[in-house]
This record gives C-alpha cells, sequence and structure tokens, in this order.
C-alpha cells in the first residue's frame, strides 16, 4: 500500500518537475526543477531497492553537479525577450527528440513483454541478502575491473585536460607563501641600529 | 515499536504511526535541544570573553532562547520588493528541514534508530550535501549584493570542505566495513589494546578525525570559517533580508546542522553510545547518555574554537581545504587500504 502510493508520488513528481524544467521561464527555476526531478528519482530507486545508485544520483547531481549549474545560470545575464524567440524556433528540433525517443521505449518495451533477449549466464545473479554496495563491489572489481578501470582513467584525462585548459600562470602576483611565513624569524626582520642625528638612514 | 503498533492496528498502518511517532521523538526533542544549545553556545563565548551571557529571563537566563523565539515568532515577515517571493520564502524552509532530515539515521543507543539503513553514512553525506541550497536561494532570491557574495562564498567553502569529509569517510568506512552507523560504533568496540573504544585513539585514524573535526566546522560554517556571514564585510550575509520566523527557521537550521556535525564527529570516531573504555560496569549507564555527552563535548569545543580563533581570509580557506586536507585525506586512504590489505586481508 504505502510503496504503491509512494510510487506514483515519486513518478507523477518526476514527469510534473521534468515538464516544468522545460516551461519555466526563468532559468534557475528550471534547475531548481531539475534538481527536484532528480530527487525524485532517487527515491524511486530506493523504492526499487537500489539504495546506494539512489545515494549517488543525490551526492552526485544534486549535491556537485546542479550546484555548479545552478551557480552558472545564476550569474548569466538573461534577456527573457530572446529566450521566448528561441522557443518557437527550437520547437521543430525538441518534437523530433520526443518522437526519437518515445520510437524507442516503445520498441524496448514492446521486445521486453514479447519476451526479450535471452541473456547467456554471464550476469551472475545478485545473492539474496548481500548489500547492494557489495554486490556492486563484487562486480566491479572483479568482472568488470577493466572497464572500471578505463572508466577511471578517462575521467583522469579529462580532469587533467581541464585543469590544463583553464590553468595560467600570471605575473605579478605575489600569493602567500606561509611556509615563508612561518620560518621568518625576528631577528630577519627587525634591525636595531643606533641612528646619529640629522643623517640618513638606509632602509 | 513498530511491532507493538503492528499487533493493533496492522502491519501497514502500525509501521506508519510507530514511524511518525518516532519522527516527532527525534524533532521535537531535538528543537528543544536547538534552543539550549543556542543558551549554551553564548554563556560559553560569554564566560571566555569576561562576560555574563543572558541572564535575565528566568533562572540564570534559561529561558532567553524562548524568549527570543517568541518575539520572532511575533514580528511581521518582511519580503523586499524586488524579491523572488516563493523562492526567498522556501530557502529557509530548505535550510532547516534538511537539518532535520539527516537525524533520521542517527543511532542513539543500542537500537535506537528510526531507520537503520544500509547506506546510513552516505544518506547523511547525501543530505548534508542539499544543505547548501537553502544558502544559495536565499542569497539569489534577495536579490541583493550582499547576500549573493555571502552565497557564492557558502557554494565554494560547502563544496570544497565536502570533498575532503567524504575522503575521511571512506576511511572510517574501510576500517568498519560498513557504511551502517550502528555497524560503525560496533566496529569500534575493544578497538584499542582490546579495551579502548573509539577510531580515534587508532594512531592511523587519529589524524583523520583532527581533519573531520575541522572541516564539519567548515560545513557548518561555525566562526573561523563562517565567511557566509562575515558582518565586516558583508552586513550579515545570506540572512541579511531576512525577517522574523524565515530568520529563525535559518538560526534553528544552523545550530540543527551543528549538532548534527557534532554527532558524526561522536560516533565515527569516538565510539558514539559506547562507553570510553570497554569495562563492564561503564555499560550500566545508558548509552544515549554516553551519546549526548560527548555531543556536548564536541559542542563545547566548537564554541572555545568560536570565542578563542580569528576568522579565516577566504584565500586561507580554500587553501586549508584544498592544498592540505584534500592532499593529507586522499593519501591517507592509501595508507589505511594498504595497512588493511597487509593486516586484515593479505596480499
Amino acid at each position: 500500500m504505502i510503496q504503491t502510493i509512494a510510487f506514483y508520488l515519486f513518478a507523477t513528481l518526476v514527469i510534473a518537475s521534468a515538464a516544468l524544467t522545460i516551461v519555466a521561464r526563468n532559468p534557475v527555476h528550471s534547475v531548481l526543477w531539475l534538481i527536484l526531478s532528480f530527487f525524485n528519482a532517487a527515491g524511486l530507486m530506493v523504492l526499487v531497492g537500489a539504495e546506494f545508485i539512489a545515494m549517488l544520483l543525490v551526492i552526485v547531481y544534486v549535491g556537485a553537479v546542479a550546484v555548479l549549474f545552478l551557480f552558472v545560470v545564476m550569474m548569466l545575464d538573461i534577456d527573457f525577450a530572446e529566450l521566448r524567440a528561441g522557443y518557437a524556433q527550437y520547437l521543430p528540433f525538441g518534437v523530433l527528440l520526443v518522437l526519437v525517443l518515445s520510437a524507442e521505449m516503445i520498441f524496448a518495451v514492446s521486445a521486453w513483454s514479447a519476451g526479450g533477449i535471452a541473456l547467456s549466464a554471464s550476469v551472475a545473479p545478485v545473492p539474496e541478502g548481500v548489500p547492494n554496495i557489495e554486490a556492486l563491489g563484487t562486480l566491479i572489481y572483479t568482472r568488470y575491473l577493466f572497464i572500471f578501470e578505463g572508466a577511471g582513467l578517462v575521467l583522469l584525462v579529462a580532469m587533467i585536460g581541464a585543469i590544463v585548459l583553464t590553468h595560467r600562470t600570471r605575473s605579478g602576483t605575489r600569493p602567500q607563501n606561509v611556509s615563508q611565513q612561518v620560518k621568518r624569524r625576528p631577528q630577519d626582520a627587525v634591525r636595531k641600529i643606533d641612528q646619529p642625528v640629522g643623517q640618513g638612514m638606509d632602509l | 515499536m513498530t511491532a507493538f503498533f503492528a499487533n493493533y492496528l496492522g502491519y501497514d498502518a502500525g509501521w506508519f504511526v510507530a514511524t511518525i511517532i518516532g519522527i516527532l521523538l527525534i524533532a521535537l526533542p531535538l528543537m528543544l535541544a536547538v534552543a539550549m544549545i543556542i543558551y549554551a553556545d553564548r554563556k560559553i563565548w560569554a564566560a571566555m570573553a569576561l562576560r555574563r551571557g543572558p541572564n535575565v529571563v528566568g533562572p540564570f537566563g534559561l529561558l532567553q532562547s524562548f524568549a527570543d523565539g517568541l518575539k520572532v515568532f511575533l514580528k511581521e515577515t518582511i519580503i523586499p520588493s524586488s524579491a523572488n517571493r516563493g523562492l526567498f520564502l522556501i530557502a529557509p524552509i530548505i535550510t532547516f528541514t534538511v537539518a532535520l532530515l539527516a537525524w533520521a539515521v542517527i543511532p542513539f543507543g543500542p537500537g535506537m534508530v528510526l531507520a537503520n539503513v544500509n547506506v546510513g553514512l552516505l544518506y547523511i553525506l547525501a543530505i548534508s550535501s542539499l544543505g547548501v541550497y537553502g544558502i544559495i536561494l536565499a542569497g539569489w532570491a534577495s536579490n541583493s549584493k550582499y547576500p549573493f557574495y555571502s552565497a557564492i562564498r557558502a557554494a565554494a567553502q560547502m563544496v570544497s570542505y565536502e570533498v575532503s569529509i567524504g575522503f575521511v569517510l571512506v576511511t572510517v568506512v574501510l576500517w568498519a566495513g560498513t557504511f551502517n552507523l550502528s555497524g560503525i560504533i560496533e566496529a569500534q568496540r575493544a578497538h584499542i589494546f582490546g579495551f579502548i573504544n573509539g577510531f580515534a585513539f587508532n594512531p592511523l585514524l587519529f589524524p583523520m578525525a583532527v581533519v573531520f573535526l575541522i572541516s564539519s566546522m567548515a560545513e557548518t560554517g561555525r566562526t573561523p570559517f563562517d565567511l557566509t556571514e562575515a558582518e565586516s564585510e558583508l552586513v550579515a550575509g545570506y540572512q541579511t533580508e531576512y525577517s522574523s520566523m524565515s530568520f529563525a527557521l535559518f538560526w534553528l537550521g544552523e545550530y540543527g546542522n551543528v549538532l548534527l556535525m557534532c554527532a558524526l564527529n561522536a560516533i565515527l570516531f569516538w565510539g558514539g553510545w559506547l562507553p570510553p573504555v570497554d569495562w563492564a560496569p561503564l555499560y550500566l549507564v545508558p548509552g544515549i547518555f554516553w551519546f549526548f555527552g560527548k555531543i556536548l563535548f564536541f559542542f563545547f569545543v566548537m564554541s572555545w574554537i568560536k570565542a578563542t580563533v580569528p576568522r579565516y581570509r577566504y584565500d586561507q580557506l580554500m587553501r586549508l581545504g584544498w592544498k592540505i586536507f584534500l592532499p593529507i585525506s586522499l593519501f591517507w586512504i592509501f595508507l589505511v587500504s594498504g595497512y588493511l590489505m597487509l593486516t586484515r586481508y593479505g596480499v
């Protein structure tokens, strides 16, 4: 009972907030609706028992990606009139995308209901009672180790690429050198002199 | 409790009633605790500055927070005319709700937990990463300069320190072998020499306990890191345009988060509801008292730091997060996992 209510609640909210993401006039509102939709998708994941994926969805997408997204959108200088003009212009393309996606989904569902492709025994069934994380970890670090490491390598390269692209060495800056400051002693900085009256002093 | 209600109401309704009661049992005392902890904070701060602190309302000024609450409740909520109305009102609600949400998985004693989920620690990480939205939205919706600066600072600060918090949590999880908070506490039983409870007494994990304590202060924006509301630069930061109850919700949410971080310090490194030493007479004291004692201790430490340490500069804050804590905690993951591979799992 509660599961059914929860499912319909989450599912309705996902669809409604996804629709509002597109319809909302203000881009900041769009991002917020998108976040709500991520969050409810995580709720759906919890319902099917994939709690690890759900938490990852919230941590990575809601907690990090969407924050940066919101950041960028808030900084934008938005011209609302221009945005509205673009809406009609992109509409045919959007409709085309919707058609392609819905055709794919209909194909997938009908193929699945017709019996689906018989999978070979390659996918090991998860034993009962093993937590999500352990089951996933055992698969990733044994069977799919090389693919997983490959994905990690791609991410590493992407990260280094981003740093290389955005890093610039500026001249004339005087960054704080903490170890130098800590090492500094009074005798390096202070000089005691006996200054004769009426004469200049070298600094 | 679920079994008790299920006897009378059937499973579904019984579970529902039991959960609602559990939520109230956590949320209402938490509100009271936040009121009292604000009073304690002010008293500690005052004592360290050789002042008296609140001492007029009620005996020893104990009712000060309630008087403040009543005052704030009776005031008018002012919404700036150029503010984004809906988001302006939602922002404090998000902060407050998120501060309450995370308590669902906190174990207060053996078996005393509302939701004993497998991914408890990840849940807390997920919920605490939501906390930043309240502040960003408040800053943006206020449509005012200083709140917006504050919101940007808060977003950068929280995202930065979440990274090192995440790595510290990984070292704890590696050692405990579980994400379940009760499981993490149980893993600390008789951890050192067979009789000391707590990961922090482990020389390999102690540096991580220190990193976590500092990061948790940065994550909640407590004083050495309270650049989001640095009054000499940003008036009151993201709270500048807020008044009455919407301001009070920020206030409550902030202290709720501070208490949560104190509780996490206690759970992850100092044995949660276990007494400090694994000695039978100490177990006669119910676990919840040990747990509350540890929370109060960490709250005292945070107030102490607030009273004594000057505010960081923004670049120093970022340097501490990215150039010191991140490499150290990343290195510690290799260290801890290497040590565990050698001793526990075999190479």
